[in-house]
C-alpha cells in the first residue's frame, strides 16, 4: 500500500431537477434537503463531498438507502454528471474529458459491479465475462481465454457455456466480478455488489473479494448499507447521510469515536469484540520502555474477542502488543472491557439529531 | 322564402347575397322539392340545421356542400400531377419487385417450391410437427387447385412484409431514441391503424393507375407497417435500465450498445411485431384484390360478384389455412427467441 491518492473528489454537488444551477445557490446558502424539495422542487443528491481515496485501498461508502451512495459512485465514471465540483483520477480531471477519453477511462481504468448483477441475459457466462475486452475490440478467441482465466479465479470453472439465468444469484455476481476483473482496470467500483445475496453467500463473496484484493491490490470503491460488511472490508470508511458526509476515516476509529448520533445508531448493534482490534485500544509505548508485569505478548491485529478468550475473562491481566516483532504498546484488560460498551453520543461531543 | 333569410336581412347583407345569386347554379334536391310545391309550415319542430345548403338557400353567396367536396376533389387533382411526379419514380421499384417476385413464385415448379418451403419452415421453427402440418395444408391447397393463387398471395406478403421490416425496424429504433420523434410519430401510426383499409385505396387509385402493382403494394405496406414500428420502439424502451447502465459503464459506443444489447434484448418484441405485420399484410392483400392484386382474394371477390358460393368459401378456407401457417411459423420462431433469452 502506497500513500498515492488515486481518486480525489473535491466540493462535489449534485442536484436533480429542471434547473440545478439556480437550485445550487440555495444549497450554497444552506438550504436543507427537505426544504430544497418542498420549496424549490429539486432533489439534493450530494452536498459538498470531499474524499481522497488511496491507491490499493478499499474505500467503503456507507449510508442508508437514499443517502446518495449510488449517485456518488456514478460520478467517478460519469454515468452521472455533477452540478458542481471536481473529480480527479490519477491526477487527471475526469470532468474535462471528451467522449473519447471518457470511453477509454471506462474501458481501461474503471470497471463496475452492480447490485442487480446487470449481466447480459442473451450472452453466455464466458461472453459476459469477456465483455470488457470485447468492447475494446479484442479478438473473440483472446477475450474468451482471458474470461475463462478469471472465471476460474472466482470459482466458476466449467460454467463458461451456461447462460446467466441458469446460475444462482451468488454465482451470477461472481460472473459480475469476473467481468470487472477481466478488464484488468486498476479501479473497481462496486455498488452494493453483495446486498442482493443471502447472508452466508454474502460472507463467501466478501472473503473472495478480500482474497483477490490481497493479490491484485486494486483501488476499490465499495458501497454498502451494512456496517458489518463495511467494517470487514474497509481500509477507509465514509459515512453518508442525506447526501453529505457525516464522518470519514479509519473504520476502527469511527467505531470508537462516532461524531454523530446517526453513526451511534449504526454502531450500537455491532459485535464490537469481534470487530475491534487490539491496536485500536492499546496504550502506545512511551519512553519508559517495556513494562515488566505483562502476562504475555499479543499481535496488534488480534480481535478483542480472542483476547477475552485468552485472558479467561480476568480483567486484571495486561499484555504487550507486538507488531512486526517489535513491542508497540500495552493492553490493559480493563480498557478492553470499557471499549466493548458504545460511547453515548452526547459524551462524544456530537450535536443535534 | 328560406328559413334563414332573417339572418342576412338583419345583418344588412341582402345585397351581397343577391350578387352571388346566379340562376344557373347547381340545382339541389331541396330546390327540386320546393318546386313540387310541397311547402310545409315552418315550426320550431322542423327547424333545419343551418347547414351550408340551408344557408345557401337564404343567401346565394354562401357555398353549397357539394362545392366543398368538389373543391377537395379539385385541389387533390391539382396536386396530383406534382405528387405523381415525385412519388412515381420513388415507388417504381416496388412495382418491379412485386412483379418479379410474383413471376419467380409462379415460375418455380411445385416440386421445388414444396421442399424449399419445408426447409424454411424447419429453420424458422426447428419443429418437425410444424413442417408436417404446413406441408399437409399446402398439399390440400394444391389438391383443390388453389396452389397458384396461394403462391401469388404468399409472394405479395413476402415482398410487403419484408419491406415493412426493412423500413419499420429503423423507424422504431429512431423513435426509441427520441421522445420528440415518438410524440410526432404516434398520431400518424394511430391514424394508419384506425383508418379502414378501403380509405387508403381512394387517394392511391387517383395517384397511380389501377393496373400497377405498386398501388396495392403501398396500401399493404402502409397498413401493415404499424405493429413492427410500435413494437420495435416499445421493445427497445423496455430493455432493462440496469443492463444499459452496465453497457455504458464498460465504455460501449452507441453502435455496440444498439447491436450488441438493445436489439438482441428487444428481439422478442420485434418478432411479435413482425408476426402481426405479416398477419395484417394477409388481411390487406385480400382486400387489395379490389385493385387488381392477384391471389386468393381474387377468388373470394369472384365468389361475391358472381354469387358463386362454393368458390368464395373454398378460397376463404385457403386464406384461413395460409393465415394459420404464417402465424404458427412466425410464432414458433418467436418462441425460440424467447426461450433463448429467458431471464
Ligand atoms: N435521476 C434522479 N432524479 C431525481 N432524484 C434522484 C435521481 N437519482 C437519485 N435521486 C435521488 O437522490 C437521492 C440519492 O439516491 P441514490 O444515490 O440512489 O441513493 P442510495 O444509492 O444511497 O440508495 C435519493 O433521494 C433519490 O431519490
Ligand atoms: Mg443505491
Amino acid at each position: 500500500m502506497t500513500d498515492k491518492i488515486e481518486i480525489s473528489i473535491r466540493n462535489l454537488y449534485k442536484i436533480f431537477g429542471p434547473d440545478p444551477k439556480s437550485a445550487l445557490e440555495y444549497v450554497y446558502a444552506g438550504t436543507s434537503k427537505a426544504d430544497l424539495l418542498n420549496d424549490h422542487g429539486h432533489v439534493l443528491g450530494l452536498r459538498d463531498i470531499n474524499i481522497d481515496m488511496r491507491d490499493g485501498d478499499i474505500t467503503v461508502i456507507m449510508g442508508l438507502s437514499g443517502s446518495g451512495k449510488s449517485t456518488l459512485i456514478r460520478h467517478l465514471n460519469r454515468l452521472i454528471e455533477p452540478t458542481a465540483g471536481q473529480v480527479e483520477v490519477d491526477g487527471e480531471d475526469v470532468l474535462a474529458y471528451d467522449e473519447e477519453k471518457l470511453r477509454t477511462l471506462r474501458r481501461q481504468v474503471m470497471s463496475m459491479v452492480f447490485q442487480k448483477f446487470a449481466l447480459f441475459p442473451h450472452r453466455t457466462v464466458a461472453e459476459n465475462a469477456g465483455t470488457t475486452l470485447k468492447v475494446r475490440g479484442v479478438a473473440k478467441h483472446d477475450y474468451l481465454k482471458e474470461a475463462h482465466k478469471w472465471l476460474d479465479r472466482v470459482g466458476l470453472q466449467g460454467y463458461g457455456d451456461h447462460y446467466p439465468h441458469q446460475l444462482s444469484g451468488g454465482m451470477q455476481q461472481r460472473v459480475g466480478i469476473a467481468r470487472a476483473l477481466t478488464s484488468n482496470s486498476p479501479i473497481m467500483l462496486m455498488d452494493e455488489a453483495f446486498s442482493a445475496l443471502d447472508p452466508l453467500i454474502r460472507t463467501d463473496m466478501q472473503d473472495l473479494l478480500l482474497e483477490l484484493q490481497k493479490e491484485l491490490h486494486k483501488t476499490i470503491v465499495f458501497i454498502t448499507h451494512d456496517l458489518d460488511e463495511a467494517l470487514k472490508l474497509a481500509d477507509r470508511l465514509v459515512i453518508l447521510k442525506d447526501g453529505h458526509i457525516v464522518q470519514q476515516g479509519e473504520p476502527q476509529y469511527i467505531l470508537l469515536n462516532p461524531n454523530d448520533p446517526y453513526i451511534e445508531d449504526f454502531v450500537s448493534d455491532i459485535n464490537r469484540a469481534r470487530v475491534l482490534r487490539v491496536s485500536s485500544i492499546m496504550t502506545p509505548l512511551d519512553d519508559s520502555g517495556v513494562p515488566p508485569d505483562a502476562h504475555g505478548e499479543v499481535a496488534h491485529d488480534d480481535t478483542l474477542e480472542s483476547m477475552i478468550t485468552r485472558s479467561g475473562g480476568d480483567t486484571s491481566h495486561s499484555y504487550l502488543v507486538m507488531r512486526d516483532g517489535q513491542p508497540v504498546g500495552t493492553l490493559e484488560m480493563t480498557s478492553l472491557v470499557k471499549a466493548l460498551v458504545p460511547r453515548v453520543a452526547s459524551e462524544a461531543g456530537a450535536r443535534k439529531y | 322564402m328560406a328559413t334563414y333569410d332573417f339572418l342576412f336581412d338583419g345583418a344588412g347583407l341582402r345585397d351581397w347575397c343577391d350578387t352571388g345569386k346566379t340562376g344557373d347554379g347547381p340545382v339541389s334536391m331541396a330546390d327540386l322539392l320546393a318546386k313540387t310545391g310541397v311547402s310545409e309550415e315552418q315550426t320550431a319542430w322542423n327547424l333545419p340545421f343551418p347547414s351550408l345548403d340551408e344557408l345557401n338557400e337564404a343567401c346565394g353567396s354562401i357555398a353549397q356542400s357539394r362545392d366543398l367536396t368538389k373543391g377537395v376533389e379539385n385541389s387533390f387533382l391539382a396536386a396530383k400531377d406534382a405528387l405523381r411526379f415525385v412519388l412515381d419514380p420513388i415507388t417504381q421499384p416496388l412495382s418491379w419487385l412485386l412483379e418479379s417476385t410474383l413471376s419467380v413464385f409462379e415460375a418455380t415448379p411445385w416440386w421445388i417450391m414444396f421442399p424449399l418451403l419445408m426447409i424454411v419452415v424447419y429453420f424458422a421453427s426447428k419443429s418437425v410437427r410444424l413442417v408436417i402440418f404446413v406441408t399437409a395444408c399446402l398439399l390440400f391447397l394444391a389438391f383443390v387447385d388453389h396452389y397458384d393463387h396461394a403462391m401469388q398471395t404468399l409472394a405479395i406478403i413476402f415482398v410487403c412484409a419484408l419491406l415493412c421490416v426493412l423500413f419499420g425496424v429503423p423507424i422504431g429504433i429512431a423513435m426509441s431514441r427520441s421522445n420528440r420523434l415518438q410524440r410526432m410519430t404516434i398520431p400518424v401510426l394511430d391514424m394508419l391503424q384506425t383508418l379502414p383499409p378501403f380509405v387508403y385505396l381512394i387517394p392511391l387509385i387517383f395517384l397511380f393507375s389501377v393496373t400497377e402493382p405498386k398501388l396495392y403494394g403501398i396500401a399493404i405496406i402502409l397498413y401493415a407497417i404499424v405493429p413492427v414500428i410500435r413494437l420495435t420502439d416499445l421493445g427497445i424502451r423496455l430493455v432493462d435500465k440496469d443492463v444499459i447502465e452496465a453497457a455504458d459503464s464498460f465504455g460501449m459506443t452507441d453502435r455496440q450498445k444498439l447491436f450488441g444489447v438493445q436489439i438482441p434484448l428487444a428481439l422478442p418484441n420485434i418478432m411479435a411485431g413482425i408476426n402481426q405485420t405479416i398477419m395484417m399484410s394477409l388481411a390487406m392483400v385480400v382486400i387489395a384484390s379490389l385493385v387488381s392484386a392477384p391471389g386468393l382474394g381474387v377468388l373470394v371477390l369472384r365468389g361475391i360478384r358472381n354469387l358463386e358460393l362454393g368458390v368464395g368459401l373454398v378460397s376463404g378456407l385457403g386464406i384461413v389455412l395460409l393465415a394459420i401457417i404464417l402465424d404458427r411459423v412466425t410464432k414458433s420462431a418467436l418462441d425460440r427467441v424467447n426461450a433463448a433469452q429467458k431471464h
